[in-house]
């Protein structure tokens, strides 16, 4: 027998272990796109253990639309991201600085 | 320790290694099949939350289709990988901290009562003939059905902005243009000749 607390933790390290991700590959944009996608895991997990917990199925159609919703933001990033390489021959986050933001 | 017990432990303790992995390997090809893992030890989790069609569904459109797309952009991209690893450490002390203290306050709050086992207890497990698609496809065909059609909008925008974005045309490489193709008359094409029969001498 597994209390809800336990999977609520368990995103909860999933988390932070994506926020970390991304305060250590700022520069990688593959790897910082890789961190979203932990980020929205470790958020569907809540979703899926709530709904169990719950017996609310509504949990599930969320996750149903993270899931379409995370899909679609991982095409398009991946696109931007090779259309990126091919006119500046780099992914590095500090070279991509022509905004002087 | 019973048999479900285990399989948690196991699934999760697999799961925040890899998740571990993903943010730390220094090859990013590395990262993504670490990331693939992750994703297939969340599915054995849901799985033991009984969301099995998410589950599958997790396993098919994220390894098999997310996941391959990952694995085929760093591939393709020749990335300077020392590069991109300079001053990785630099923030690795405060972003530690950040981590640590975000676990420690939300395990804090999170097992502090209103979650534990006797205020939400475990439901039983479902019935023999109990279906978890058909449950979840009565609600979203029912009370979901607009979101889910805004769903299949948001992914036909993913696709034709992906598109749209990487589509880049040749100068040298030819091409048939159908509309020109089509528009093309007899006149253009073929022209008639009157000429006398020659004579044989």
């Amino acid at each position: 027998m597994i209390p809800l607390e336990y999977y609520l933790i368990l995103g909860a390290i999933l988390f932070a272990l994506a926020v970390v991700g991304i305060f250590l590959n700022r520069k990688n944009l593959v790897v910082l796109l890789m961190a979203i996608e932990l980020l929205l895991l470790a958020v569907n997990l809540n979703f899926v253990a709530f709904s169990h917990y719950l017996g609310d199925t509504a949990g599930q159609v969320f996750v149903f639309f993270i899931l379409t919703v995370a899909a679609a933001e991982s095409a398009i990033g991946l696109a931007i991201l090779v259309v990126l390489f091919r006119s500046r021959q780099t992914i590095n986050v500090e070279d991509l600085s022509s905004l002087k933001g | 320790m019973e048999f479900k017990q285990l399989v948690f432990y196991v699934f999760s303790a697999v799961l925040v290694f890899a998740a571990g992995c993903v943010i730390t390997v220094r090859n990013p090809v590395k990262a993504a099949l670490f990331l693939v893992l992750a994703f297939f030890s969340a599915a054995g989790l849901w799985m033991l939350l009984q969301a099995e069609f998410l589950a599958i569904a997790l396993v098919l459109v994220y390894v098999g289709a997310v996941m391959v797309l990952f694995l085929f952009v760093v591939m393709m991209l020749d990335i300077n990988v020392a590069r991109l690893r300079e001053g990785f450490g630099e923030y690795l002390p405060i972003g530690g901290l950040v981590a640590v203290l975000l676990v420690l306050e939300m395990s804090f709050i999170l097992a502090s009562g209103p979650f534990d086992a006797a205020n939400m207890p475990e439901p039983a497990t479902a019935a023999a003939g109990h279906s978890n698609t058909r449950e979840l496809g009565r609600v979203l065909y029912t009370t979901y059905v607009y979101p889910f059609e805004i769903a299949a909008l948001i992914l036909l925008v993913a696709i034709v902005a992906a598109i749209t974005l990487t589509l880049r045309r040749r100068k040298d490489t030819k091409y048939q243009n159908p509309a020109t193709q089509m528009r093309v008359r007899r006149e253009d094409r073929v022209r008639l000749v009157k000429m006398p029969a020659e004579k044989k001498n």
